[in-house]
């Protein structure tokens, strides 16, 4: 198979503003669904945080055709996968079954989309999985350092800086109105893009498609323009202390490029020579085997349409964060200060444009990327044109990248361990 | 499934397949040594000594493995569990050659350099610290234990801790010495290769290392267990987790399949270990009996393929403001009313569905069929993976029941219940 491009991606606009985009692969009998809606956490007031999550996984507890177990007898008998989730910005379904099994996982996804019910039973039920989820994450490091890294980086009105799942007390005070609400205006047809993967004609997608989704109507959801996120000037830094717990992780960094930003491809070739070629790139280098201080130290650019943070993340003793986050600092610092060497600078590029191939082996693979180009507005052509992106970047894109999001002086610091002896 | 499967003169399994599907290939190298084969004192050796084999050899110094992998759109990995220890990278096809000359230089070459041991202890200490914060990977451990007296399967891969902190070069050394021989190694590869092409190469890089005799091994006999056992942990946080491990047989036995298929319909086709994770299993058995319920929050269920009889397990998050002692009893009435009964028709039917989906699901990437039989010939051979719908479609209902009766009594069972002391 080559890469997705023009001539093989076959792209529907449907008269209700749906998206489509197809690609057939008939190396295995399996297909792919994913998608997303434009309506999401950005979407609900900071007082009801959690109400998107809480709305898209109650979608599937019953619809005006189906209960919850129906629908997952349905979808589980035939070994399929299903799920909905709800992310800042959009919400993201997708569902994997067998060829022959297409036309009844469409049926599902279109039946849960458009009629869900949300039984006051099972919103009840869900709400307490959620809550013990909730009361699991307060004693998770990983997860409470980034909940607190959010809120040091991004303006308390910024979407990013709340949890997509809510807190306790948000979450306790949800009402099924309020989920009902919530899916009335935001969910339907306009903005929704959907992708199929596998072995399945285009034409026969279409129609297939046409007949689950094509007499859905609804206007387009009203968005709130983002909050800028701003560029912080000083070192912020929390502490949270967790009793039990032999190990810290921590998480430092900034705001990041958003996807659609014109830099953003430098800003991945500058993250991936600090923290991701080969073992963790330069980090991993220093952190890891020179000093032996981290199992875990990488660093990661999110973009979306965020901006979401750039961040440098490790998990380490906790007699060794202070080293730890000095380690990090020097080397931001000499990725902002020294151009990257030119050699350096090719095995990065050749990294990035050789494992293309490899992110687009599955049907998962080429359906992410897919969603990515219909959502940045990348264009078709874009995984056709991504190597001579990457070949443009020059040594001072690079650095202007790191000069331009990354401070080794201003910060966001969140560390989650036991507590200070 | 065509697949080319030899054996080198110095005994080197080699298996190989093509699949044009991609413009990539997967190789793969699998040593038949991990930690049910170590005692104590040096546990978490194979484990470690997997980490060395990063740290240079004279024709590959440190750094420039990951490095001469990463520069052609390469990834690699290498992993440890308990029969196996096996290191990969999945590259552009035309590249895959660079991975076969790191893996059968390293077979013999790797340095060891004491000072790279020393930093790595601190690295695989670390390591070890991470899992302890999570309270299902203590309670796992303990109820390992406490399962298995007598055979390794029952301390962690990562090793104890007193172990990390005490083992010594020499050690790890000898474990490397020891196992890495062609004679205790499969190489699999998969891909946009020719496979004859890869068979000469293979035996151009590995024929000349010479086979070694291996260590007699003396296979460990778990006794019989002859009643129940209860481990409680005490721990922080705030959330209570029950889980129960049975005994059961290996994939060779014959009541492996019923037990797959069991395991289906009382945890859901996620449970299914054998192909990968995934899905939901909201119309599972447990599910019904635990989340519908409002007792737990979540349920799963595992069956891993050894070599050695291992455990069947299921695990429980227990609602909050709910008991563990509740949850449990509701978990034992369901295994009676399996033992009583079997399951249903529509179920056996659905568990091969399910199997069947997965192992098309497997089969999209040259990663995920190296892995299966790479896998597979460590527990049995290949052609157990290759027989293994066959296998499963000729499952009936009283298999079922008669491998419920036999395995998921309490006179089988370790009761493990994470008690969190912050409630």
């Amino acid at each position: 198979m080559s890469i997705p491009g023009p001539d093989d991606v076959k792209r529907y606009e449907l008269s209700n503003g749906l998206v489509l985009l197809v690609r057939q692969n008939h190396a295995s009998p399996s297909v792919v669904i994913s998608g997303y809606l434009p309506v999401a956490a950005r979407d609900e007031p900071a007082e009801q945080a959690g109400l998107s999550a809480f709305t898209a996984d109650a979608l599937s507890r019953g619809t005006m055709h189906r209960s919850f177990s129906q629908i997952y007898e349905a979808v589980e008998a035939v070994g399929a996968s299903f799920g909905f989730s709800s992310g800042r910005h959009f919400t993201g379904f997708g569902a994997k079954s067998l060829v022959e099994d297409l036309p009844l996982t469409l049926d599902v996804l279109s039946d849960v989309l458009r009629n869900p019910t949300f039984p006051k039973n099972e919103v009840e039920k869900l709400r307490g999985e959620i809550l013990t989820d909730l009361e699991e994450r307060a004693h998770d490091t990983r997860d409470m350092a980034g909940l607190t890294f959010n809120t040091l980086a991004y303006p308390a009105a910024h979407p990013h800086s709340r949890s997509v799942s809510g807190y306790i007390e948000t979450v306790s005070a949800l009402t099924r109105d309020d989920v009902v609400a919530f899916y009335r205006r935001g969910y339907g047809p306009q903005g929704m893009v959907l992708t199929l993967v596998g072995a399945v004609e285009p034409e026969q997608a279409l129609a297939r498609v046409e007949d689950a989704f094509g007499d859905w109507s609804g206007a387009s959801p009203v968005r709130d323009p983002l909050p800028p996120a701003l560029p912080l000037t000083e070192v912020r830094r929390e502490d949270v202390a967790i009793p039990g717990k032999t190990q810290s992780d921590l998480i430092m960094g900034a705001p990041g490029p958003a996807r659609t930003d014109p830099h953003f491809l430098d800003a991945l070739l500058c993250n991936t020579i600090l923290g991701v070629f080969g073992i963790m790139g330069r980090l991993g280098e220093t952190v890891r085997e020179q000093q032996g201080l981290a199992y875990y130290v990488y660093s990661r650019v999110t973009g979306g349409v965020g901006p979401g943070p750039w961040t440098m993340i490790a998990g380490v003793n906790p007699a060794n964060v202070e080293r730890a986050v000095e380690s990090i600092r020097a080397e931001v610092r000499r990725i902002q200060q020294e151009p990257v060497p030119a050699d350096e600078l090719a095995d990065n590029k050749a990294f990035i444009v050789g494992s293309l191939p490899l992110r687009l082996e599955t049907n998962e693979g080429v359906a992410s990327a897919l969603l990515d180009m219909e959502r940045y507005g990348l264009g078709l052509d874009y995984l056709r044109r991504y190597r001579g992106l990457i070949e443009a970047i020059t040594p001072e894109r690079v650095q202007a990248a790191a000069q331009r999001w990354l401070d080794p002086d201003a910060y966001a610091l969140a560390v989650a361990g036991p507590p200070r002896e | 499934m065509t697949v080319l499967k030899t054996t080198l003169e110095n005994g080197l399994t080699v298996l190989l397949k093509e699949s044009h599907i991609a413009p990539v290939a997967s190789f793969w190298i699998w040593y038949r040594v991990g930690s049910g084969n170590e005692h104590t004192g040096i546990t978490g050796s194979s484990h470690w000594v997997e980490h060395m084999l990063y740290k240079g050899t004279p024709n590959w110094p440190k750094g420039s493995i990951d490095h001469a992998i990463s520069r052609v759109g390469g990834v690699m990995n290498g992993a440890t569990w308990y029969d196996f220890t096996t290191y990969y990278a999945t590259m552009p096809a035309g590249k895959i050659g660079i991975e076969m000359e790191i893996e059968a230089d390293r077979m013999t070459a790797a340095l060891f350099d004491p000072q790279d041991v020393e930093s790595e202890r601190t690295v695989i200490i670390s390591e070890r610290q991470g899992a302890e914060n999570d309270p299902l990977f203590l309670l796992g451990e303990e109820v390992m234990a406490t399962a298995f007296r007598v055979h390794p399967y029952g301390h962690e891969t990562l090793g104890h801790m007193c172990d990390l902190e005490g083992m010594s070069r020499d050690d790890l050394y000898h474990h490397y010495q020891t196992y890495y021989v062609p004679n205790n190694a499969i190489v699999v590869a998969v891909g946009d290769v020719s496979a004859q092409e890869m068979l000469a190469r293979i035996e151009q890089l590995f024929g000349a290392i010479p086979a070694r005799p291996l260590p007699r091994r003396v296979r460990p006999v778990e006794p019989p267990q002859q009643g129940e056992r209860r481990v409680v942990l005490e721990g922080d946080g705030s959330t209570a987790y029950v889980t129960l491990v049975f005994h059961t047989p290996p994939p060779t036995d014959p009541d492996f399949c019923p037990l797959v298929v069991l395991d289906s319909a009382l945890s859901g086709a996620s449970g299914m270990a054998l192909f990968g994770g995934g899905g939901t299993n909201n119309s599972s058995r447990l599910y019904r009996a635990l989340v519908d319920t409002e007792l737990a929050s979540d349920v799963d269920g595992s069956l891993t393929p050894t070599v050695d009889p291992f455990v069947y397990s299921l695990t429980a998050t227990v609602r909050s403001a709910r008991n563990p002692i509740d949850v449990e009893q509701r978990m034992w009435d369901e295994l009676a009313l399996l033992s009583d009964n079997s399951i249903t028709d529509q179920e056996l039917t659905n568990a091969i569905k399910q199997a069947k989906a997965r192992f098309a699901y497997s089969s999209e990437s040259a990663t995920g069929q190296a892995f299966w039989l790479g896998w597979s010939e460590i527990f049995a051979d290949y052609d157990w993976f290759v027989a293994y719908l066959d296998r499963l479609s000729a499952v009936t209902l009283d298999d079922v029941r008669r491998v419920a009766q036999r395995y998921l009594k309490r006179s089988n069972a370790t009761v493990g219940h994470y008690m969190p002391t912050n409630k």
